[in-house]
């Protein structure tokens, strides 16, 4: 049990909970922070009158005023789902924090019809409350940003993965389409994942084309060539193919070197020459009797 | 294992006109120069055309370690015989470059079977029967 203060606030939650919701859920209709119908009216007054369960609990049980202790464990994690689920509804940061703020003016009115004889008890109680309310609405905003970035990393890991396939054409004939900018990190991601698919295919060529590059600068031209090194020393030859105008000017005004690298205009030239070192061929179907 | 280093010695098995070398153990520089030196002995020996060097179990290779490979494929070829190296794991391999050690003039090759066609290639002689069908698609 915490301070007075608390034990009033308690007091008037566990006396007037069914008022306190009902009074809540009209405050927020008239916020219209959910006026766009995106939670239905029943799942709102479940989730209210959950909190307003679990706000007592926390208050009846070994209360703390830090809000890291077990006591309030319960709490977060409910406050956590509800602002996993507003946020997948795209609510703003406001929006969600408002679903807790909004409680202060039916808990307010009830705790004046409650205390309002006694202006210094009225006074201490307001004053616990709000504390704890805003220490909640804090907590919300704190979850929004924490899940926002968690789907940030996610993406962005979804994206590298997405964007550097390895595909195999043919036995052993690979192909690594680059599609967007390449940067130091994921030059290296590919370089790795495409070294490691060569020894679970053991391919003879490798095309690395390159049409879905923009722009290529020193680093990852040099990132290239030592993918192209590293491949022939494991005995796989890359041809690359698909470089653009402007990035033949940049790699031949950088001054490197791409004599020992086989290049072709596009994927298909790429593919014949692999084909043709590999002494296949691609001949009509009706050849074939 | 390391009994003055005299027990330690990496085995080079004769397999018709090549040789082969297998190499098992983490290269230490001592192991390499004595193996640059015996290898050198039965190429002229044997009169080999081809050196195969599996390093498929290496895991570790450092920059003289490097050095040491591109100095038998010289040697090698001084001594009339081709070399090529197979089974290069992907660590090692960026290593080597990063190290700026990109081994020039060293043929390389998937697997031994590779290699084997590889050096087959390289001397304009006949393959086995068997790895000579496999090139062809029959």
């Amino acid at each position: 049990m915490g301070s007075t203060g608390e034990n009033r606030l308690l007091t008037v939650l566990i006396e007037n909970r069914q008022k306190l919701v009902d009074d809540w859920i009209e405050e927020q209709s008239a916020l219209k922070v959910w006026q766009n119908g995106l939670i239905g009216r029943a799942e709102l007054t479940e989730q209210c009158t959950e909190f307003v369960q679990l706000l007592s609990g926390t208050l009846n049980s070994d209360y703390s005023a830090d809000f890291k202790t077990a006591a309030w464990d319960a709490l977060r994690d409910f406050l956590r789902d509800i602002v996993a689920s507003r946020l997948e509804q795209g609510f703003t940061p406001m929006a969600i924090a408002t679903f807790v703020l909004s409680f202060k003016q039916p808990l307010f009115e009830n705790l004046r019809r409650a205390y309002g004889e006694d202006a210094g008890a009225l006074v201490e109680t307001i004053w616990s409350s709000t504390a704890l309310i805003d220490k909640l609405a804090l907590w919300t905003t704190e979850v929004f940003q924490l899940e926002r970035e968690a789907v940030i990393t996610r993406q962005q890991q979804e994206m590298l993965e997405l964007s550097t396939p390895v595909v195999q054409l043919w036995r052993g004939i690979l192909a690594l389409p680059l599609v967007g900018t390449l940067d130091s990190s994921r030059t290296q991601e590919v370089m790795e994942s495409l070294l490691q698919q060569i020894v679970e295919t053991s391919a003879q060529f490798v095309i690395i084309d390159i049409t879905g590059v923009p722009t290529v600068d020193t680093q990852v031209a040099q990132y290239l060539l030592k993918t192209v090194a590293a491949a022939r020393l494991m005995g796989t030859e890359c041809i690359i193919s698909g470089i653009r105008p402007q990035i033949a000017q940049t790699i031949i005004h950088l001054g490197l070197d791409l004599s020992s690298v086989t290049t072709k205009a596009v994927l298909a030239d790429a593919f014949a020459v692999a084909l043709a070192r590999s002494n296949l061929k691609i001949c009509p179907a009706s050849d074939h009797g | 294992m390391d009994e003055g280093g005299l027990a330690e010695r990496i085995p080079i098995l004769r397999m018709g006109e090549f040789l082969l070398v297998t190499i098992q153990v983490d290269m230490h520089d001592r192991l390499a120069i004595r193996l640059q030196e015996e290898l050198t002995q039965r190429i002229s020996a044997t009169r080999a055309k081809g050196v195969l060097i599996d390093i498929t179990a290496l895991d570790i290779v450092d920059s003289f370690i490097g050095r040491i490979l591109g100095n038998i494929a010289q040697l090698s070829r001084v001594l009339d015989a081709q070399t090529v190296v197979v089974g290069m794991q992907p660590a090692v391999a960026i290593t080597l470059v990063e190290l700026g050690l990109p081994l020039p003039g060293i043929r390389t090759a998937l697997n031994l079977e590779r290699g084997i066609a590889l050096l087959h290639a390289a001397l304009g002689t006949s393959p086995p029967a068997e790895s000579r069908h496999d090139r062809r698609g029959e």
